[in-house]
């Protein structure tokens, strides 16, 4: 969904109700910083940060901490990314059955390099590390779609799927 | 996540994520095509995992005998499956037999893990058919000071990784002073080669709920979050709803008639760090997870500045068995001051992965070799690490230690979580040290110089090495990194990254190309 500012808005005001109506009687409402940032970019794909002062006002916090917290958070991204997203893990027990030799073959063969947008926009490649799917490796994650023992044909099926869709 | 097409047969398709990743769903549909093709009537459950994961998608039919398993199933499986008549489990190339006598599951000791796959784990009923809430219903019988005794017999210790005692921690926040208390389940399993949490709360939430309900009620919490890593989808889906459930059955909120307790969900943001649990509780907070420095304990200072209860997913879900059963029942099985059952995880290049849930005691020998059937790829075993990222890398001459705590640390290694990533003989250790570096470096949280920048020094060093840049100097630099790290840093993050680098340096020096690292200066002239 395209970046509307008054749905955002409404946005923020729900999550920050919802934390609110929960939070023990110590809570301060700051502790719905990441509920707040989460469900925006779960709605439009990314946050725009034009709307960081609205949230610091909401929370009665400073725009720095919202910003700090933005960039700390590897999840976070204030640019829209490519329509789908494939998470690739790169720990040890992937590495073990050669996680490595699919990244470089995403890059050689299809230009593919993970953390880069692609050049077409359909498919970004993100590194992760460890996505419970250990005894299954290599492993990776298509938008939510979680997938296991991936290989290169694998990898092409996919990528051939992305193109479809975009065409 | 009953399918109801009927009364018919009842087959279970897991639904867990790992049985997703092979294309469980697609499996599970085609059952249903064949099914209404053949106009058969059929109800399919989707389950949690058994755990045995080298065997998913892994089906199950209920008959007389018991339930009968299949796996691994693919779609093109399914037409000749149905002709073989294994709803009444026929024979087939792939059927396993009676699911419960497969050795690798007839071997362990589950008790946290006893209904995960076997139940439908949103249904409660099925939950308390299953033992479930026994745990709940003595504690309440027991009152908050009994409860912590009992854990204390148990000798449960926090199974996220520092194998702190859990009766202690819970005491300390029992007898805090404070108006309102929190509890805090550390669902982030960062740890790489491990996913014991992620099956366990997709496959049995209700289990893990009830802990942390037996837990509020004894050290006097009022709310209490489940803060789970955002790679986890389907485990936040899951316990989401079964929290739902929980409070429309008056276990949680204002329907509870014993105390005054809710729980929420929190999805984390993709920080290793987070992990941690000060900082994780800046997290909930809602700030960056850096972390806090203690004292105070959390246990005294916690989330909101009030007293706070942290534990692991599998801490909590063992409490409801040690409850039902005593704490002296739990800690008959174990060694030594490991009590009860660990659920290792056996991971990477293992022809049999998945969840081995048994007494502590057991040597990794006997989980690599015999549970685990050796190497995935047929060669030889080479290196195996066990205890997530900061673990230590262990030869296959160093097989033989039993998985116990103490044994862990005697020879430099630790258990952590319990994960263990098996390595064949094309691993190259150099660049298995260096991952370990690099990792420091992209997760630190950048409290600590030593762990952000030494880190990355680290990498660089070991760059240099593999070159054969000034070896026999930069083998020195990287082992006074490692104390540096190991002396300034504020978590284990920094603190232990010496585990994966000093082992791979001093169990494999030839992949670093010398001989041995004491003697390097030596090799060399
Ligand atoms: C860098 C780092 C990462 C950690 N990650 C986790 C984790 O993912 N899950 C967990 O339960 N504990 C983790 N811990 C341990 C927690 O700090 C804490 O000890 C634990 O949640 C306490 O629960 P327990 O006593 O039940 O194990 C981590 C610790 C460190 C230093
Ligand atoms: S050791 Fe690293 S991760 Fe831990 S507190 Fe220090 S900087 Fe942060
Ligand atoms: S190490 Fe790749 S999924 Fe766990």
């Amino acid at each position: 969904m395209k970046w509307d500012d008054q749905k955002a808005s409404a946005l923020i005001d729900s999550v920050h109700a919802e934390v609110a109506a929960f939070l023990g009687p110590d809570g301060t409402t700051a502790s719905a910083l990441l509920p707040i940032l989460q469900a925006l970019q779960a709605n439009f794909g990314y946050i725009d940060t034009n709307i960081l002062p609205q949230i610091a006002e909401r929370l009665n916090i400073s725009k720095a901490e919202v910003h700090g917290a933005l960039s700390f958070y590897h999840d976070f991204r204030s640019q829209p990314g490519a329509r789908h997203k494939l998470k690739i893990c790169r720990a040890e027990a992937c590495q073990s059955m050669g996680c490595e030799d699919l990244v470089d073959y995403l890059a050689q063969h299809h230009g593919l390099i993970a953390d880069e947008s692609s050049a077409l926009g359909h498919l970004q490649i993100e590194n992760v590390y460890c996505l419970g799917n250990c005894g299954l490796a290599p492993a990776a994650l298509f938008d939510e779609r979680p997938m296991g023992r991936v290989d290169r044909q694998k990898i092409d099926a996919l990528v051939q799927q992305t193109r479809e869709i975009l065409s | 996540m009953m399918n109801e097409t009927g009364s018919g047969v009842r087959i279970f398709v897991s639904q867990d994520s790992s049985a997703l990743s092979v294309g469980a769903d697609e499996v599970a549909d085609a059952i249903h095509r064949q099914a209404q093709q053949r106009q058969i009537n059929i109800t399919l459950i989707r389950n949690g995992s058994r755990g045995l994961f080298w065997l998913e998608p892994l089906i199950e039919i209920e008959t007389q005998k018991g339930r009968i398993a299949y796996g691994p199933v693919s779609v093109k499986d399914v037409a000749s499956l149905f002709d073989a008549g294994f709803l009444q489990g026929g024979a087939h190339p792939l059927h396993l037999g009676v699911t419960e006598e497969i050795p690798w599951l007839k071997r362990q000791q589950r008790l946290t893990f006893a209904r995960t796959g076997v139940i439908d784990p949103l249904s409660l009923e099925d939950y308390c058919a299953h033992q479930g809430l026994k745990g709940l219903e003595r504690a309440y019988q027991l009152g908050p000071k009994a409860i912590v005794d009992s854990i204390l017999d148990s000798g449960l210790r926090g199974r996220g990784g520092a194998g702190f005692p859990a009766g202690l921690k819970w005491r300390t926040v029992q007898e805090a002073q404070a108006d309102h208390k929190y509890i805090v389940c550390n669902a982030d399993e960062g740890d790489s080669g491990t996913f014991a949490d992620r099956l366990l709360m997709e496959g049995d939430p209700f289990v893990l709920i009830e802990g942390m309900i037996i837990a509020a009620y004894a050290v006097g919490a009022s709310r209490g979050f489940i803060y789970i890593r955002s790679e986890y989808p389907q485990a936040i889906e899951v316990m989401r709803k079964a929290i739902e459930i929980a409070r429309a059955n008056n276990l949680l909120g204002s329907g509870n008639r014993h105390f005054d307790f809710d729980l929420e969900i929190r999805v984390g943001a993709g920080a290793y760090i987070c992990g941690e649990e000060t900082a994780l509780l800046e997290s909930l907070e809602g700030r960056r997870g850096q972390v806090r420095a203690k004292p105070p304990l959390p246990a005294l200072k916690g989330l909101f500045g009030q007293p706070t209860l942290v534990n692991n997913v599998l801490t909590f879900a063992a409490v409801p068995w040690i409850l039902a059963h005593g704490g002296k029942a739990y800690a008959d099985y174990g060694m030594g001051k490991s009590r009860g059952t660990m659920p290792f995880q056996l991971a990477g290049n293992l022809r049999c992965t998945g969840l081995f849930e048994t007494a502590f005691g057991m040597s990794l020998r006997e989980i690599v070799i015999d549970v685990g059937g050796g190497t995935a790829s047929g060669r030889a075993v080479r290196a195996v690490q066990v205890g997530g990222p900061l673990g230590a890398y262990l030869p296959e001459t160093m097989l033989d230690v039993p998985l116990d705590y103490e044994a862990m640390l005697a020879i430099k290694a630790m258990l952590g979580h319990g994960g263990i990533v098996v390595f064949d003989d094309t691993v190259d250790l150099a660049q298995q040290a260096r991952f370990a570096f690099e990792f420091c470096t992209l997760e630190s949280c950048g409290k600590c110089t030593p762990c952000r920048i030494g880190s990355r020094r680290g990498v660089e060093t070991i760059d240099k090495i593999v070159k054969d840049i000034d070896r026999v100097a930069n083998i020195e630099l990287i082992t006074d990194l490692c104390t540096t790290m190991t002396d300034g840093s504020l978590c284990a993050l920094g603190g232990l990254t010496h585990l994966p680098v000093m082992s791979a340096l001093t169990h494999f020096p030839q992949d670093f190309g010398i001989a041995n690292p004491s003697h390097s200066r030596d090799q060399e002239h």
